[in-house]
């Protein structure tokens, strides 16, 4: 129309991009990035270093002649006590703890979980209350009754033996996880399975399970950076031959003998840390649409 | 309706949790074929009685019988029923297929008559072109059918239905409805129906059963509901606008109304009675104008609020002192401040006892 007056507000309302609300908002969450990212950059560009280069000190300067030796180094060649065939063997070791550890906890606290949402007993509020408590208790008073029980099991110092311990001390938190979800499924839905002629195991693998693959992934993810990163456990109930790799990295790291190679410690850093930032890459969206359980509806 | 054959019995049903006490010594016969509704506020335990048939809940003491076989401790899925959810419930990871043959296949039935069964269900419910979609997909109208559908397919004598129209709009509730009658006509299976909602309840039911605090109050066909409620709760709760009350004296076969008496020659009482009562008339009931006249009782009242609905308009006045409502056709110039006279025969009235609040 002609007779619109232009100098009026009309329409979108102009957005300034450099205002005071602007800077201060990308301001602050440049400087805090920066403050978290800066480690990891020195990480990365020390790991890619020789060593004559680190020690002339500039630790945030880019590295002038690319190296991959520590990260064989690292990866093949590391010693730690008697061996010296690098973190690869703490690497298969952690993946030979993580894997049954994992898919244990996962299967029995998610079966754990739908029965106590979904098939009270008498006394099923009591058992989740004792469940609950025992995510509360510092694990170091557990340590030695438990390197006891071990013992009498004869799985001391083997893998089973730890996943075993994982599988435990992931069930509090898991099924907490698993019942708070399960008991956000609408129960008519259960209801309707039952008169469907439908019972325990079928409606937990036709109805439940397909309905949460969410908290399935938020499940494997605690999991898995939670056994990944363990080392108190590790330490203990283990032995040279079956450490996982954070034990062994820490004896690469902190180990007395010799020059103190940084570039070999940062590349072997990185590739323990790889498994849990891997994962968090990939499942990032998963895992915030888990998180916010019960946004998945029919 | 058929007249004899029960279909399903409840004997003295109770059921407690803990110390609460939801159904009360329950008895109710419900015959082949029949439309029952269960009516009643939210909280009135129609929906637990409902579970409790359907055995999703274990009962307290009592005996439930379907098809004259005593299904107490029965698992739901032997019990030869079929339910309907007012959330629907459809199982989101299936298809509109997989959500009607998940039954059949529990049953471990053969494919060949699953798939019969399948399509004529979706013929009777005319869903056929939606059976490879996700409930996801689907409208409100379409989920509830394909809810129905499941309870179809098994092929049971008794379908139960708990609330299922709550959830969907005005309109659609209204088609549903009577698609709901039709397919009860069609099928002549037996049919338990809860709600909250007194037209569902009167537009479909053979008999509804008005549930207060777990306990039966009036179990009768829609009409003696409506003209004669056996307590002053099923009065004021069936009807809408509700029925307007006046607290009195009955003495000498007239009720005292304010500075007024009502003669009541005309109302049919079940016994003499003369003491408190409450007189009631609901406002469809009301004559105004010249009718009024005529009435067995009449009055002048003052108009206070019109409310045009269209179809009908609601009045609301004062009378001897309580509000009073009465209901006259759509157009009218009626307005605030206008003198009117109004009546009643007191035929339609009903007459309630002060202390137990039961019809005399």
């Amino acid at each position: 129309m002609s007779d619109t007056h232009l100098a009026e507000p009309s329409g979108p309302k102009p957005k300034k991009v450099l205002c005071r609300t602007n800077i201060m908002l990308y301001g602050t969450l440049i400087i805090v990035s920066m403050y978290y990212l800066l480690p990891l950059y020195v990480m990365v560009v020390t790991s890619l270093k020789g060593m004559p280069e680190i020690r002339m000190g500039n630790i945030f300067a880019p590295p002038m002649e690319i190296t991959y030796q520590p990260w064989v180094k690292a990866w093949s060649q590391a010693c730690t006590g008697i061996n010296c065939d690098g973190l690869s063997r703490g690497f298969w070791n952690s993946v030979r703890i993580l894997i049954p550890s994992c898919v244990l906890s996962i299967v029995i606290a998610s079966v754990n979980g739908y029965a106590l949402a979904r098939w009270r007993f008498k006394g099923s509020e009591l058992f989740f209350g004792i469940l609950i408590i025992g995510a509360f208790i510092p694990y170091q008073t557990m340590l030695y009754p438990l390197v006891i029980i071990l013992r009498e099991l004869k799985l001391m110092g083997s893998i089973w033996g730890l996943v075993l311990v994982h599988t435990v001390f992931g069930m509090p938190i898991l099924t907490l996880l698993f019942r708070n979800y399960f008991a956000s499924i609408p129960e008519d839905l259960h209801k309707a399975a039952r008169v469907d002629g439908a019972g325990f195991w079928t409606i937990y693998f036709k109805i439940m399970v397909p309905m949460s693959l969410p908290i399935f992934v938020v499940a494997l993810i605690l999991q898995v950076t939670g056994i990944w990163n363990d080392f108190l456990f590790g330490v203990i109930y283990t032995k040279p031959d079956t450490y996982p790799m954070t034990v062994q990295l820490n004896n690469i790291v902190n180990s007395v003998q010799g020059i103190k190679e940084y570039n070999v410690n940062m590349a072997a850093t990185l590739l323990t840390g790889a498994v849990p930032l891997i994962l968090y890459f990939v499942s990032g969206k998963l895992f915030v649409r888990g998180i916010a359980a019960g946004a998945v509806k029919g | 309706m058929n007249t004899q054959k029960t279909s399903v019995a409840i004997r003295d049903l109770g059921l407690s949790f803990g110390s609460v006490n939801v159904l009360n010594r329950l008895n109710l016969d419900i015959y082949q074929g029949e439309f029952l509704v269960l009516l009643g506020s939210s909280g009135c335990g129609k929906s637990t009685l409902l579970n409790c048939i359907a055995g999703l809940l274990d009962v307290t003491e009592g005996q439930i019988f379907i098809q004259g076989k005593n299904v107490t401790w029965a698992q739901p899925s032997e019990r030869g029923i079929g339910m309907v959810f007012q959330s629907y419930a459809l199982y989101p990871q299936m298809t509109v297929k997989g959500n009607l043959s998940f039954g059949l296949k529990n049953q471990r039935m053969a494919k060949a008559e699953i798939k019969e069964r399948v399509a004529r269900a979706a013929e009777v419910l005319q869903i056929e072109p939606l059976l490879k979609r996700k409930p996801a997909a689907l409208s409100g109208g379409q989920r509830q059918r394909v809810a129905i559908g499941r309870a179809l397919v098994r092929d049971v004598d008794v379908f139960l239905f708990d609330e299922p129209l709550s959830n969907l709009d005005a309109k659609l509730r209204t088609d549903l409805r009577v698609e709901l009658k039709r397919l009860h006509q069609q099928l002549g299976n037996t049919m338990i129906y809860v709600t909250h909602d007194q037209v569902e309840a009167m537009t479909l039911a053979d008999r509804i059963a008005i549930m207060k605090d777990g306990v039966m109050q009036q179990l009768a066909d829609p009409n003696t509901i409506y003209s004669k409620p056996c307590n002053k709760y099923v009065a004021d709760f069936i009807g809408s606008p509700s029925m307007n009350f006046f607290r009195g004296d009955i003495t000498n076969n007239a009720f005292t109304l304010g500075e007024k008496t009502v003669d009541l020659v005309g109302y049919d009482f079940k016994a003499q009675y003369s003491g408190g009562a409450w007189f009631g008339i609901r406002p469809e009931h009301v004559c105004v104008a010249e009718q009024a006249k005529s009435c067995d009782f009449n009055a002048q009242v003052v108009v206070d609020i019109v409310e045009p609905m269209g179809s009908d308009t609601l009045v609301w006045t004062t009378l001897a002192g309580e509000p009073f409502r009465f209901r006259i056709e759509g157009q009218t110039d009626m307005k605030h401040g206008d003198t009117v006279t109004v009546g009643f025969n007191v035929a339609r009235a009903s007459l309630f006892d002060v202390d137990n609040e039961v019809r005399v």
